[in-house]
């Protein structure tokens, strides 16, 4: 379908058993944006990727990409949609039994006929850039908590993916490579027109990359706001300016 | 009015100013090394007219997190008593880090399971869900099914190499209990043989039983228990950790499918090792068996060969080989079914691990009644 938004998200509501997480949750990523998801801890951000990603069978309502319905897609078409997106997730999740190298490059052996070479090469220049150049070799249990969520998104843009979903890609990292890798999304968009989900509560990125967003609320359990977060500060509901002003209201 | 002083440096005293205002007087230290009281013992101060509580602290030596717990749970007594109670008496740090606690009110619904509910009600539900369990465990099955019709026609995304992997896992490195716990049960079927057979004057037909015993049952059977304890409770473990580093949501957002990727190459490697590690179990027991005759009931080593070659018919190759083969299929089954469906932490991971155990060797010896049964039947 031309002219539909990548991502359109209608009427989601996710739950476990009778606790509803977040509900009625209606929002469009437009083509080229860096889309926040901003909410306090345990607001339900983290779920509301699972359902965007077809790990989360959401209660009510669905997700559109490209104007396509995904949870009343069949099956086989639900893998062929999620083959454009690249996740990373909060933990980093690289497979425990394989090297960094591996981790990177398993995707591309499944869906690309490279040569071997080109492959390492690939998995090489991907790990440069998240700023792991030269750890090939290693296992994630080798690595800390801030490398392995860079090595979750090296592998997220294995295969340059229409669609880029980042659970918190700063957190637990130092100011310098956090901005690095702010630096690295901004990039992705601008040179391979990536569109990008960032999940973060981290204020300078937030305020820094973020083109549009939308704020999650853990109380009354749904989006209180939506739009660019630098306006969401300047003329959101008391509670989002209170969140992105670090609550110095 | 009451005083209170057990001897340890906390006290109270807490006085009326009027019928319906108490105030509470702390004194001395509050702190979590000083045996301190439940917020039963302050909430017993508050009479029933009581309508206001406020505090004064100018004797409090020193006071921790362990005083804000007490006060935390007198002010919920309170609240419920509909009693206001004015913090303005306590220590301003008091105050900040009582402030800070309730800045997030309590998730309602978060904390669903309302504490444990008594033994039997508990006995209950595991058995309920357990029951509850069969048509997931018929989906995994499905899944299974259909993994192996892709590796068949080749469309499965399969590695050899975690296939050969996992075949050294779980073979050559289960031999060293195998053969230590075969060869007991060999001794103990000798054993109880001779003693059986002593009384026929017939102690040569130690071999037969031994032999057949050994082949028929007891090696596929004490091979899958011991399979099931290590390499069904390893799988379950394995699959149950990657569960919890979300390294199988991974697997699924990647539209790579984690039975063909993960389940499988264990299921072939369990499948195509069990045959192997069935006959070696069973050459041990035989072995024992034959050392015990020789040695201890003077049976002539020549004599209780050639019994035991007699005894060991084909058919009774083949049965044990076909159980052998079950029973792995059986503890493969329970080990990567435990595993898949594990929860999101490490109370989860062993859960899966004691649960693979458990329905492997319920579900080995359901198909071993099924299956004696049937080769009874068949007259096998
Ligand atoms: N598997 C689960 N079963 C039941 N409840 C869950 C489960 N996973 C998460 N929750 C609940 O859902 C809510 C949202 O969790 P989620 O992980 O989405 O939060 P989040 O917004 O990502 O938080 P954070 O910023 O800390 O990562 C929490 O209240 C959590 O307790
Ligand atoms: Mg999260």
């Amino acid at each position: 379908m031309q002219g539909a938004a990548p991502i359109e998200v209608r009427d989601l509501t996710v739950a476990f058993g009778d606790f509803v997480v977040q509900r009625e949750l209606n929002f469009t990523v437009a083509k080229g944006d860096i889309f926040v998801i901003m909410g306090g801890s345990g607001c339900g951000k983290s779920t509301l990727m699972r359902a965007l990603i077809g790990l989360q069978r959401p209660t009510q309502g669905t997700v559109l990409y490209d104007g396509e319905d995904f949870w009343n897609a069949a099956p086989e078409r639900q893998e062929q949609l999620k083959r454009r997106l690249g996740v990373m997730f909060q933990s980093g999740a690289l497979w425990s039994s394989l090297t960094l190298a591996e981790n990177i490059a398993l995707p591309l052996t499944e869906y690309t006929t490279l040569p071997p070479r080109l492959i390492s090469e690939i998995v090489s220049f991907k790990l440069a850039l998240v700023g792991l150049a030269g750890f090939e070799r290693l296992y994630p249990s080798e690595l800390s908590g801030g490398m392995k969520k860079r090595a979750g998104l090296a592998r997220a843009i294995a295969l340059d993916p229409e669609i880029l979903i980042i659970d918190e890609p700063s957190s637990g990292l130092d100011p310098l490579t956090a901005r690095r890798l702010d630096d690295l999304i901004v990039e992705l968009r601008d040179s391979l027109g990536t569109t990008i989900i960032v999940i973060s509560h981290e204020l300078a990125s937030i305020l820094g990359i973020g083109s549009n967003s939308i704020f999650l609320d853990g109380e009354t359990h749904t989006m209180i706001a939506t739009g660019n977060p630098q306006e969401a500060r300047r003329s959101g509901p008391t509670q989002v300016r209170n969140f992105l002003s670090r609550g110095s209201l | 009015m009451a005083a209170h002083d057990q001897g340890d440096t906390w006290r109270f005293v807490s006085s009326r100013i009027t019928a319906e205002e108490l105030r509470i007087s702390f004194a001395g230290d509050w702190s979590l090394n000083q045996h301190l009281p439940d917020a039963e013992v302050l909430a017993a101060e508050l009479g029933a007219t009581i309508h206001r509580l406020g505090f004064a602290t100018d004797d409090l030596l020193g006071w921790d997190t362990g005083f804000l717990a007490i006060l935390t749970a007198l002010f919920k007594i309170c609240a419920a008593k509909g009693i206001i109670v004015d913090q303005s008496g306590l220590p301003k740090g008091v105050q900040h880090l009582l402030a800070l606690a309730a800045a997030v009110p309590e998730q309602e619904g978060a904390g669903r399971d309302q504490g444990r509910p008594p033994l039997l009600h508990q006995v209950g539900t595991v058995t309920i869900d357990y029951f509850h369990g069969l048509p997931a465990m018929l989906h995994f099955l499905g899944e299974l099914i259909l993994s192996l019709g892709r590796l068949l026609i080749g469309r499965a995304q399969f590695q050899f190499s975690d296939l050969w992997w996992e075949i050294q896992e779980v073979g050559p490195k289960a031999l060293g209990i195998v053969s230590v716990i075969c060869f007991l049960v060999g001794l103990i079927l000798a054993y109880l043989g001779a003693d059986q057979l002593r009384m026929a004057g017939a102690q040569i037909y130690i071999a037969d039983l031994v032999a057949i015993g050994m082949l028929r049952e007891m090696g596929a059977m004490m091979t899958g228990i011991i399979i099931a304890g290590r390499t069904g409770a390893a799988f379950a473990a394995q699959l149950g950790t990657m569960q919890v580093n979300e390294e199988i949501d991974a697997f699924k957002t990647m539209g790579i499918s984690p039975i063909d990727y993960l389940v499988m190459p264990r299921m072939l490697a369990l499948l195509l090792m069990m045959p192997i590690l069935t006959l070696y179990a069973s050459f041990i027991g035989i072995l024992a068996g034959m050392l015990i005759a020789t040695t201890i009931f003077h049976i002539g080593v020549f004599e209780y060969y050639t019994e035991t070659v007699r005894a060991l018919a084909l058919k009774h190759f083949l049965v044990g080989l076909s159980k052998g083969t079950v029973y792995g299929a059986m503890v493969a089954y329970a080990g990567c079914l435990r595993g898949m469906q594990c929860g999101r932490s490490a109370e989860a991971v062993g859960e899966a691990a004691t649960s693979a155990v458990v329905t492997a060797i319920l579900l080995i010896t359901i198909s071993a009644s099924l299956m004696t049964i049937i080769y009874y039947q068949l007259g096998i």
